[in-house]
């Protein structure tokens, strides 16, 4: 294995006891993305199951490709057809390339740059989190952000939300939604109203597009169909849009056993059951928005399957996941319906579930722990 | 017939190599060892100096915290070496066999005629008392206690683990006199054997036999007890392994000690995997050499299952207490991009992650790789896969890590023994080491709370 040889050379310097250790975690990052280390059991079971976290996040990237991909094509689908210009797929796939492959860029250079950081500094190996989270960032953010915007929150993000917390497996909250909510409340221009959400809308006078949820905040009539919603060709963040395509990375997490199906289905449980109560009550234009419609505008789709089910700030017990779920939906419709301030409510929910779910957790364990207790007294006193 | 429980947690691994179910004698050498650590938490203390002659059943050592509890040679010969590492702890006894057995004999009247304190004299001086193991805590047990039942598990679902009716095959009667006999020093014995079970187990008298449905861990019998009768704070059962009850019937028979031992030798890289009829603290050997091993290649070999057994080496011996020697190869190789999903075909997986699901009647020789790092705790739910016992077990092992003892205790810290919890390293993406944190947290316990 020549290639294998070479990098163990190239190592050597990181090695134990040699000049740059303390870098090794680093160095290990990169080599782990080649090869699967030699390492053996050395304590405990002697056979391993073939997942690890690397693959389980590679999972998670392969399931949020669809989404991605479609929301790239909508990008340019969305400015082609505000301003007008004949355009062919591959026009418009390559104008939403343009955009959003520098936001990429800098989302990962820039967290995968804290990441390394903070790796070699507590002497720890680099966690394979970001690679999703990194994706995620520039996935719901406004097109036409600024990248620097983008850059500053993945850092704020990072620093504040992850490593502040003790880094992957510790954070309360879900990592890129601290960054979407750090950008939305610093630079609330930038993120809403109605000259953000399609490509070029700040800068040329004929393109302009509101969300759908965003119209009916402003009391506007909503002139797309439920099929393009569904399907997702609306302006809005990035990715969000296309609810088709995010039922699509759903089944991938499900089948493969990635994502928690109880609190994907929570969620759209706890929405609907909200949104047809606040159809029957019908007091605003989005009270009497359809339930349905409801489930696929805006980013309650994209935030249910795959930031909802993030397994480290979502609730960790079984029981608990279903009741994270559903509370997630149906705090969305309510803070969609209450709040004309905030027309989007599933990035507000699932951070406030976030703050939540340990709370959740715990009383899922003290039920636990009660039954035992019971159990301990009934066998003290026999029953007579 | 139906089953009393059914579990419908738990994880089957489809492991290559499963022995087939021929006996065989195994060709014994003149080098025996016992490995003190094989009785966890028992401080030995020497009774035969180095050089000295042994009988069979003449106790060589005890342990420090309970002087009743002796450990016997299984051999007649000589004690050739005490084995110490640092701290001057005893690593390893080795003696040497004068191929005699001339043993030490043990005179009783008839088992009825004995009240509790007798067979558990005798069963303490024959060196029959270590193979009794206690809940909680996973060590022998201690006979000042009284045990709220004794529980013997019928089956094994552990990969590859050795068949208990084929290991009892011709050893009935002796353990139907085993259970007899412990039948005088507690008040219950239960006995599980599987939901559709047709052997000479469910025919046992003086048991209460319990049917259970299930994948492994369901065979593991402390997830038995969790469902059988949950042991409370305060609270102690005992358990002893099946073709040791048939050695505590043999010795109330003739009142010698037997140091006979079946053993499954199983795994993936075994030529013709099978049952060998051997000896406690024997050399592994001839049996390796006569499945068709080379013990100078890159193998590891178990005493135990793949999952929960405690590795040796070609020069080892057969340990105290498993009916299972597994071997398996070494991974210590490098796979290129093997991270990737649905790469590398030949490694099982719990999760969709690989293809293995598509074909779930074939079989897997598995290596020792660890199939990635050690990383933060990050995915939830797969550790309650596979544990198929009321019990939160990312909750109890975080607990064990910052040694909180008033959580351990509410969460289920005395149900539990390292086993149980043999899944959970095997299926953790974080490749969390579980059975090493429940150990210590057990060892935590009994320190803390006895």
């Amino acid at each position: 294995m020549k290639l294998r040889e070479r990098i163990d050379a190239l190592k050597k310097p990181f090695g134990k006891g040699q000049k740059f250790e303390r870098f090794a975690p680093a160095v290990n990052a990169f080599d782990t993305f080649l090869f699967v280390p030699n390492h053996t059991t050395q304590k405990g079971a002697h056979i391993r199951d073939a997942v690890d976290l690397k693959r389980t996040m590679v999972t998670v990237i392969i399931a949020l490709l669809p989404a991605f991909i479609y929301g790239v094509y909508n990008t340019g689908y969305q400015y082609f057809i505000q301003s007008g210009l004949a355009f062919t797929f591959w026009d418009a796939l390559l104008h939403g390339a343009l955009k959003i492959m520098p936001m990429v860029v800098v989302s990962y250079g820039v967290g995968l740059a804290i990441e390394f950081a903070f790796a070699v500094y507590r002497g720890h190996e680099v966690n394979e989190g970001y690679l999703v989270t990194g994706l995620l960032i520039p996935m719901i953010m406004p097109v036409d952000i600024p990248l620097w915007m983008v850059g500053l929150s993945v850092a704020f993000a990072v620093f504040i939300a992850k490593e502040a917390f003790g880094g992957t497996g510790m954070n309360i909250l879900n990592p890129a939604l601290t960054a979407r909510a750090f950008a939305f409340f610093a630079y609330p221009t930038y993120m809403s109203g109605n000259k953000v959400w399609v490509s070029e809308a700040s800068n040329v006078d004929g393109i302009s597009g509101e969300t759908i949820l965003g119209s009916l905040a402003a009391g506007n009539d909503v002139s797309y169909s439920m099929f393009d919603m569904f399907v997702g060709a609306i302006p809005g963040s990035i990715a969000e849009t296309s609810t088709l395509w995010v039922l699509v990375g759903a089944a991938i997490l499900i089948f493969t056993g990635i994502g928690s199906w109880r609190i994907m289905i929570g969620g759209v449980l706890g929405a609907a059951v909200t949104g047809m109560l606040f159809n029957l009550w019908g007091a605003n234009a989005l009270m009497s928005f359809s339930w349905m419609n409801h489930l696929v505008v805006g980013g309650f789709a994209f935030g249910v399957v795959f930031m909802a089910t993030d397994p480290v700030s979502a609730a960790q017990t079984t029981k608990g996941k279903w009741i994270y779920g559903v509370l997630v939906g149906i705090f969305c419709i309510l803070i969609r319906v209450f709040n004309p301030a905030y027309p989007e409510g599933v990035m507000l929910a699932i951070l406030l579930m976030n703050v939540f779910a340990p709370t959740i957790d715990h009383y899922v364990v003290e039920g636990n722990v009660k039954r035992r207790k019971k159990r301990l007294s009934t066998t003290l006193t026999p029953a007579s | 017939m139906s089953a009393d429980i059914t579990l419908r947690k738990g994880l089957t691994i489809p492991l290559k190599g499963e022995a087939s179910l021929v006996l065989k004698t195994s060709k014994l050498t003149d080098e025996y060892t016992l490995y003190p650590d094989d009785f966890h938490g028992v401080v030995p203390k020497m009774l035969v100096k180095e050089g000295e002659p042994v009988l069979l059943g003449q106790p060589i050592f005890f342990s420090k915290a309970n002087p009743e509890i002796q450990f016997v040679s299984p051999v007649s010969g000589t004690l050739t070496k005490i084995v110490r590492g640092a701290k001057r702890k005893i690593l390893a006894l080795t003696l040497k066999s004068d191929e005699r057995d001339k043993a030490v004999t043990h005179k009783f009247p008839a088992v009825d005629a004995l009240d509790a304190d007798s067979v558990k004299s005798q069963l303490l001086g024959s060196g029959c008392w270590p193979f009794i193991k206690q809940r909680p805590y996973d060590v022998i047990a201690n006979p000042e206690h009284t045990p709220k039942g004794i529980f013997i598990t019928g089956f094994s679902t552990a990969p590859l683990a050795a068949d208990i009716p084929f290991l009892l095959e011709n050893q009935q009667k002796d353990f139907q006199h085993g259970i007899d006999v412990l039948n005088k020093i507690t008040s219950k014995v239960h006995l599980t054997v599987p939901a559709k079970d047709t052997t000479f187990l469910s025919s046992v008298s003086g048991v209460e036999i319990h049917r259970i449905k299930g994948i492994h861990p369901a065979g593991n019998v402390g997830v038995q007890i969790h469902h059988i009768d949950a042991i409370n704070a305060g609270e102690v059962a005992w358990t002893i392994n099946a073709e040791d009850v048939a050695r505590i019937g043999r010795f109330f028979t003739t009142g010698t000690f037997d140091p006979s031992r079946t053993i499954a030798a199983v795994g993936p890289v075994l030529v013709s995997p099978c049952y060998f009829k051997t000896r406690i603290g024997a050399s592994v050997a001839p049996i390796l050499e006569a499945v068709g091993v080379d013990a100078n290649s890159q193998i590891r070999i178990i005493n135990g299952d793949v999952l929960s057994g405690k590795a040796t080496h070609a020069d080892g011996s057969i340990g105290y207490y498993n009916n299972t020697l597994s071997v398996l190869a070494e991974g210590n190789h490098y796979r290129m991009f093997g991270w990737l999903p649905f790469v590398g075909g030949k490694i099982f997986s719990m999760s969709r992650t690989s293809l293995s699901w598509l074909f779930p009647k074939r079989n897997y020789a598995l290596d020792t790789n660890m199939n990635g790092e050690e990383r933060a705790l990050v995915v939830t739910g797969e550790m309650e896969r596979v544990l198929p016992m009321d019990i939160l077990p990312m909750q109890l092992l975080k607990e064990c890590m910052v040694q909180n003892i008033e959580k351990m205790e509410a969460l289920g810290i005395y149900e539990v023994a390292p086993e149980d919890f043999a899944l959970i390293d095997y299926a953790s993406t974080s490749k969390i080491e579980a059975q090493a944190i429940i150990r210590e947290a057990l060892d935590l316990m009994i320190k803390e709370v006895g």
